[in-house]
């Protein structure tokens, strides 16, 4: 498999040139969750790109649907379609929607975009696994700010009734939203002590784009209870001028910023 | 007097039935099994019965997810809180991927009774028929529900089944075929036609009695599917009896009788005059009181019927 690092860093050189070449679209937030998503789909789940509906793989589901640009780049370098394809993303008559449509994009599992939704359906699925005595997993992840859908909480309480221990929601934890910092916003801290509360195994990832650290966390899954991985990370990561903040959240870079951006990421290569 | 049995027990049973035929079946409720009849299902299944407690998003999502790994849901709960509250997840979570729910909604309409507007449904026709991709079904009596539980666990794609709390007189014989998208014509008649849905379709048959009795010849309709609606069934009754009155247990925005006249403009203009709420919530009382008191009775159905006669 390829070294992570540097899949990470081709889907945030992705991110950048999908976003730009659409003039529309959500920057920060995917870079955010680069490398969950890179550990996941390279290392972690049980996929295979020429077999994206095998009833028998482990299912992702993207609650925060605007990251469409990091679930699509990770496909596409993974090998589910074609990297010319991201260059339709956000275009009229394109498969890759605005937010990521299951019905016309391979290895898309579940239509998301409208906030707080995708968690509800990833349990759904976790449950569909034990029923039929598989043992796939389900994978999520889910914004800091999504956490303020009332809907989220319905699903987490749902959740730890049902002891849905094949579910493991990744808390993409970057402290910011469209309006300002979550806190300032409709603060949802203490995150950690609302999902233990809820019957869940909480992980807490001090640096949500160390590899290891991810790695390590992931093997912290326990019997009888869902699994969050809350991930504090720094949105717009690896973009100096993009890091941190929340101006970044659903603008597209211009061709100055974007060439300024892609340089930056070059010079890194597979180093972050 | 006929058998009585309310669209809500028939779903219930209809359900279990279904459960021994199809494992895939699975079935989700929001604290609210002993009301939808769910429990039928729950007891004879019980782990293939989820309760998702007051939480009816987080329900409709669960049964999305369900869908997404090829289960069957059937997702219910009161009219009122799954195609209202949960009107957004239905349409971003379950329509819009196109996926393989069944939305079976019960309590819906006035005759919830003494719970009162809070609790009664006039919109929830109106809400489903909007989004792309909804099959539409509400059933006449406990015969046709089974027969569209059936049909709509047979078909591949999202269906809202609207269900209802009262005992209704049985319509049908066990021999009828329901099809999606096709009416049913329960009296010929050539002065106007009755299009009517859910409970609406027996208070028809009594209206077409008494316009019997007046010498006048009126052809009544069961129109079981709201979406995708029959529109030969329009067209062919506009032609041949020129005056069309529409009867429904819902807002007269949005429902039946606005998707009959959407055909009528289009396709084959004639007179048309709706049974319904006339664009107001509901209130306490009983059933029957309230069908009353908002103007959904036989005798509205039948000065309906003269007004439409009058204006061809």
């Amino acid at each position: 498999m390829a070294d992570l690092k540097v899949v990470a860093n081709n889907i945030r050189q992705s991110i950048i040139k999908q976003i730009s070449n659409a003039k529309s679209g959500h920057p920060g937030g995917s870079l955010s969750g680069v490398e969950i998503m890179s550990l996941l789909y390279f290392e972690v789940m049980n996929n295979d790109p020429k077999d994206p509906k095998n009833p028998d793989r482990d299912r992702f589901v993207m609650s925060k649907g605007h990251a469409s640009p990091l679930l699509y780049a990770t496909l596409a370098e993974r090998g589910y379609f074609g990297k010319d394809e991201l260059m339709t993303f956000r275009k009229i008559n394109s498969k890759l929607q605005g937010h990521p449509d299951m019905k016309g994009v391979p290895g898309v599992d579940m239509s998301t975009g409208s906030l707080g939704q995708g968690l509800s359906a990833a349990i759904g699925m976790a449950m569909a696994a034990r029923m039929d005595k598989k043992d796939y997993k389900v994978y999520a992840l889910v914004g800091d700010g999504e956490l303020q859908e009332g809907m989220i909480w319905e699903a987490v309480m749902a959740a730890g009734h049902y002891y849905v221990d094949n579910l493991v929601a990744f808390i993409d934890y970057n402290g910011l939203q469209i309006d300002g910092k979550i806190c300032d916003v409709m603060g949802p801290e203490p995150i950690d002590k609302k999902f233990e509360a809820f019957n869940w195994n909480v992980v807490v990832v001090e640096d949500g784009h160390d590899m290891d650290e991810l790695r390590e966390a992931l093997k912290k899954t326990v019997f009888g209870k869902p699994t969050a991985i809350i991930c504090k990370t720094v949105k717009g990561k690896g973009v100096s001028f993009m890091e941190d903040q929340a101006g970044w959240h659903g603008s597209a870079p211009n061709a100055d910023q974007t060439a300024q951006a892609l340089k930056e990421l070059e010079e890194l290569g597979g180093t972050l | 007097m006929a058998d009585m049995i309310a669209t809500r027990a028939a779903y219930g049973n209809a359900l279990a039935e279904l459960g021994k035929e199809n494992e895939n079946i699975v079935v989700l409720d929001a604290d609210l099994s002993k009301s939808t009849n769910t429990a039928t299902f729950g007891k004879e299944f019980p782990k293939r019965h989820f309760n998702c407690g007051i939480a009816e998003q987080n329900m409709m999502g669960i049964a999305a997810g369900f869908a997404a790994t090829g289960k069957i849901p059937f997702a219910s709960t009161f009219a009122m809180f799954g195609a209202g509250r949960a009107f957004e997840v239905i349409r971003n979570s379950i329509a819009y991927p196109k996926l393989n729910v069944k939305i079976a909604l019960t309590h819906s309409g006035l005759t919830v009774g003494e719970d009162g507007a809070t609790h009664q449904s006039v919109e929830d026709l109106s809400l489903m028929r909007s989004i792309p991709n909804m099959v539409v079904l509400c059933p006449a009596d406990g015969v046709e529900t089974k027969k569209m539980v059936k049909a709509a666990a047979e078909y591949n794609g999202p269906v809202y089944l609207r269900l209802g709390r009262p005992n209704l007189p049985v319509l049908f014989d066990e021999g009828y075929e329901f099809e999606i998208g096709k009416a049913a014509q329960l009296k010929e008649g050539n002065d106007v036609t009755i299009i009517a849905t859910g409970i609406m379709t027996s208070t028809a048959m009594e209206a077409q009695k008494t316009l019997e009795a007046e010498g006048i010849s009126a052809r009544v309709i069961n129109m079981g599917t709201i979406k995708p609606l029959d529109e030969d069934a329009v067209v062919k009754a506009a032609k041949e009896t020129k005056a069309i009155v529409t009867a429904e247990e819902h807002s007269i925005i949005g429902g039946l009788g606005s998707a009959v006249a959407e055909v009528l403009v289009k396709k084959e203009f004639a007179p048309l005059e709706m049974v319904g709420i006339n664009d107001t919530f509901g209130e306490s009382g009983t059933p029957d009181e309230l069908l009353e008191k908002y103007g959904l009775t036989a005798k509205d159905i039948v000065e309906a019927a003269k007004k439409a006669i009058a204006r061809k």
